[in-house]
C-alpha cells in the first residue's frame, strides 16, 4: 500500500498549523488594539473562510494563484507554483483553518487579565518577554485548543485543496482526496482503509487534547 | 524625596483632574470607589497615559506633555502593588520574585536577594508554591516581595488590604507600615478606608469625582476637613447646609439652629459638619433641645439618632455616637457642641491644599 497520502496530509497540516499559529496569534493580538470599527471589518474578513463553502475559498485561491494570474505567474517564476503542487495544499489548509485559531486566540487575549501585563511592565520586563512568558502562558489553554482545531481542520481539508492542487497519486494526493477518488472508482475496501487511518489520527489528536487538559487541571490544583 | 503630580485625563464622561505635591514618606489618596484613585496610580506607574500634564519624581520628569516626555513603565522605577496582587498565575512564588530581579546578570546575586526578600517577608518555605495555593496574606507578601525586588524609587499601593479579611487587615497594617519605613522610599497608598488612611499615611489627599478636594497633613485633614467631600470621607456623619450669620456664628436652616464657632466663619461657607462624637449633654455652649428617634447598638458604642426641636421634617436625623459606659440614663433633653468641634466647610477650590 502506498502511504504517500498520509505523509502528504500530515506535512500540509503541520506546515499550515505552524503558519496559522504565528499569523493567527499576531492578528488576534493586534486586532484587540484596533478601533472598534476597523476591528469589526477585519474580524469579518478574517473569519469569512470559516463560513464560506471550501469550494468558494478554492475558487478565490485560483483567482489569485491560477497559472495565468499575476500572483500565480510571479510564484511560478520564483519556482513555487501553487496550482497542482503539494505546497498549494498548505495555502488551502492555511486559509480554511486560520479563523479557528484567530477566533480562539482572540477570545483568550480578550479575557487576559491586563494587570498581569502591567505588573510585568512596572517590574521592568520587556514587552517581548511579557508577551511570550506571561501573556502566552496565561492564554495557553485557549491558544492550544485553537491550534488543535486548526490542525484537525487542515488535516481534513477537501474542497479548496481539490480545487487548487487536484488529485495526482504520489504528488498531491491527501487522505481526504484519496478517499473520494478510491470510492469514485469503486475501490471501497481501499477507501475504508483510509477512512480508518483518518479516524485513528483524529481520535489520537482528541485524546492528546484531553490528556493535556487533564494534566493542566492537575497543575492548577497542586 | 518628592513627587509632583499634575495631570488631566478624560475617559468617556469621567474627567480626572489631579494636582498634588508631596514630600512625605507615606501619602494617602482617600476616596470612594470610582473616584479615580486607581487611575491616578496607573498614570504615575505609566501603564495608563494622561491626556496632559506632568509627573515629576525626585526632579526627574516621568511624564510631561509640554516637553513630549512619556517614559515607559519599565524606565520609571515605580513599583505598583495591584489590588488583586496580579501575581503571575503560572509561575511559582520564586519565579514571580525573580521577575523583579532580572536586571542582575549574576545568578548568585539573584539567589542572594531572593533569599533575603523571602526572609524579610516571611515567604521562606513558600518559594515553590503557585499563587493559587497562597492565602490572601501570603499573596500580598509575595506581591510586595516581587515589587521590592525591582527596587523602585516610589511605591504605589492600590488598596493593598481590600482583598483580605478584616481581622487579617488589622494585623497586617502595622507590618506594612514598618516594612515601608525600613525600605525608606516614598510610597503612595490608595484606599477607601479612613482608618487605613489615618493609620498608615502622614499626608492625605481626599479625592472625589476625579478631583482632589483636600490635601494636607493627615491629622489636619481629619480635624479640619474644610470641604464637604473631605468631611464625609473622613467619617463626618452630620453634614448640613449652613450660611454665615456673623463672624463667629453659623445658621443651619434645616436644623433651625444658630451655632457659635471658635474659628472665624469664611465668607465661602456652604455647609457645617458635626462629628457623631462631638455632642455632649454637659456642654454649656451651643445647647439645643432634641427629640430621640432611634437607637442602634454597636459592640462598644451606641448610636442615637435624634432631631433638633426646630428641625425641618424632611432633613435626615442627626447621629450621636457614645461609648456604652458614658451613655446617660435617662437620655438628656438637650445636647451641646463645643464651638471648636464645628467643622466649617466650603466648596472654594483655594481651600484644597492649604
Amino acid at each position: 500500500m502506498d502511504w504517500f497520502p498520509l505523509w502528504n496530509s500530515l506535512r500540509i497540516a503541520a506546515v499550515s498549523s505552524v503558519l496559522v499559529f504565528f499569523t493567527g496569534i499576531a492578528a488576534a493580538y493586534y486586532a484587540a488594539r484596533l478601533p472598534r470599527l476597523v476591528k469589526g471589518v477585519l474580524d469579518v474578513a478574517l473569519t469569512l473562510p470559516l463560513v464560506l463553502p471550501p469550494t468558494v475559498v478554492g475558487y478565490f485561491l485560483l483567482l489569485l494563484f491560477g497559472s495565468r494570474k499575476p500572483l500565480g505567474e510571479m510564484l511560478e517564476q520564483l519556482g513555487f507554483p501553487l496550482v497542482m503542487h503539494w505546497y498549494g495544499g498548505i495555502a488551502a489548509a492555511f486559509i480554511v483553518s486560520f479563523p479557528l485559531l484567530y477566533r480562539t486566540a482572540r477570545g483568550a487575549f480578550e479575557s487576559f487579565d491586563r494587570t498581569l501585563a502591567q505588573a510585568g511592565q512596572t517590574l521592568g520586563l520587556s514587552n517581548t518577554y511579557i508577551f511570550w512568558r506571561i501573556r502566552m502562558p496565561a492564554c495557553r489553554q485557549g491558544i492550544f485548543a485553537g491550534v488543535v482545531l486548526a490542525f484537525a481542520r487542515a488535516l481534513g481539508e477537501y474542497g479548496a485543496t481539490s480545487m487548487l492542487i487536484g488529485y495526482t497519486p504520489g504528488r498531491t494526493a491527501t487522505i481526504s482526496t484519496t478517499v473520494y477518488q478510491l470510492w469514485r472508482i469503486g475501490e471501497d475496501g481501499q477507501a475504508m482503509l483510509w477512512v480508518l487511518v483518518n479516524l485513528a489520527i483524529s481520535a489520537a489528536v482528541l485524546l492528546t487534547v484531553n490528556l493535556l487538559e487533564r494534566r493542566q487541571k492537575q497543575e492548577g490544583r497542586t | 524625596m518628592s513627587l509632583s503630580v499634575h495631570i488631566r485625563k478624560q475617559v468617556g464622561s469621567f474627567a480626572l483632574n489631579v494636582h498634588f505635591d508631596t514630600e512625605d514618606a507615606v501619602t494617602g489618596l482617600l476616596g470612594a470607589s470610582g473616584c479615580g484613585k486607581s487611575m491616578t496610580l496607573q498614570c504615575i506607574a505609566g501603564v495608563l497615559r494622561p491626556d496632559a500634564g506632568r509627573i515629576i519624581l525626585d526632579g526627574q520628569p516621568l511624564f510631561d506633555s509640554a516637553r513630549g516626555i512619556d517614559l515607559p513603565p519599565q524606565q520609571r522605577g515605580v513599583g505598583l502593588l495591584f489590588q488583586q496582587y496580579a501575581l503571575f498565575p503560572h509561575m511559582t512564588v520564586r519565579q514571580n520574585i525573580l521577575c523583579g530581579l532580572r536586571r542582575f546578570r549574576d545568578k548568585a546575586e539573584r539567589e542572594r536577594r531572593l533569599h533575603a526578600l523571602c526572609q524579610t517577608l516571611a515567604l521562606s518555605g513558600l518559594e515553590d508554591h503557585r499563587p493559587a495555593q497562597l492565602s490572601g496574606g501570603q499573596a500580598q507578601r509575595a506581591a510586595l516581595a516581587r515589587m521590592l525586588a525591582a527596587e523602585p524609587r516610589l511605591l504605589l499601593l492600590d488598596e493593598p488590604f481590600s482583598a483580605l479579611d478584616s481581622h487579617l487587615r488589622d494585623r497586617l497594617q502595622p507590618q506594612l507600615l514598618s516594612l515601608l519605613r525600613s525600605y525608606g522610599r516614598q510610597a503612595l497608598l490608595v484606599t477607601h478606608s479612613r482608618d487605613e488612611a489615618y493609620r498608615l499615611c502622614s499626608r492625605l489627599c481626599v479625592m472625589e469625582h476625579g478631583c482632589i478636594t483636600r490635601c494636607g497633613d493627615t491629622r489636619a485633614v481629619f480635624s479640619d476637613p474644610r470641604t464637604e467631600s473631605a468631611a464625609r470621607l473622613t467619617g463626618c456623619k452630620n453634614i448640613f447646609c449652613a450660611v454665615k450669620a456673623a463672624p463667629h456664628t453659623v445658621r443651619l436652616p434645616s436644623l433651625g439652629l444658630c451655632l457659635t464657632t471658635s474659628r472665624p466663619v469664611p465668607d465661602t461657607l456652604c455647609a457645617v459638619g458635626l462629628h457623631a462624637h462631638a455632642f455632649d449633654p454637659s456642654q454649656p455652649h451651643n445647647r439645643f433641645p432634641v427629640h430621640w428617634v432611634e437607637r442602634v447598638e454597636e459592640p462598644f458604642e451606641t448610636i442615637l439618632l435624634f432631631r433638633s426641636a426646630g428641625q425641618d421634617p424632611h432633613a435626615p436625623p442627626l447621629w450621636w455616637r457614645v461609648p456604652r459606659d458614658r451613655l446617660p440614663h435617662p437620655l438628656p433633653e438637650a445636647l451641646g457642641i463645643d464651638p471648636q468641634d464645628i467643622l466649617l466647610l466650603t466648596n472654594d477650590p483655594k481651600e484644597v491644599s492649604l
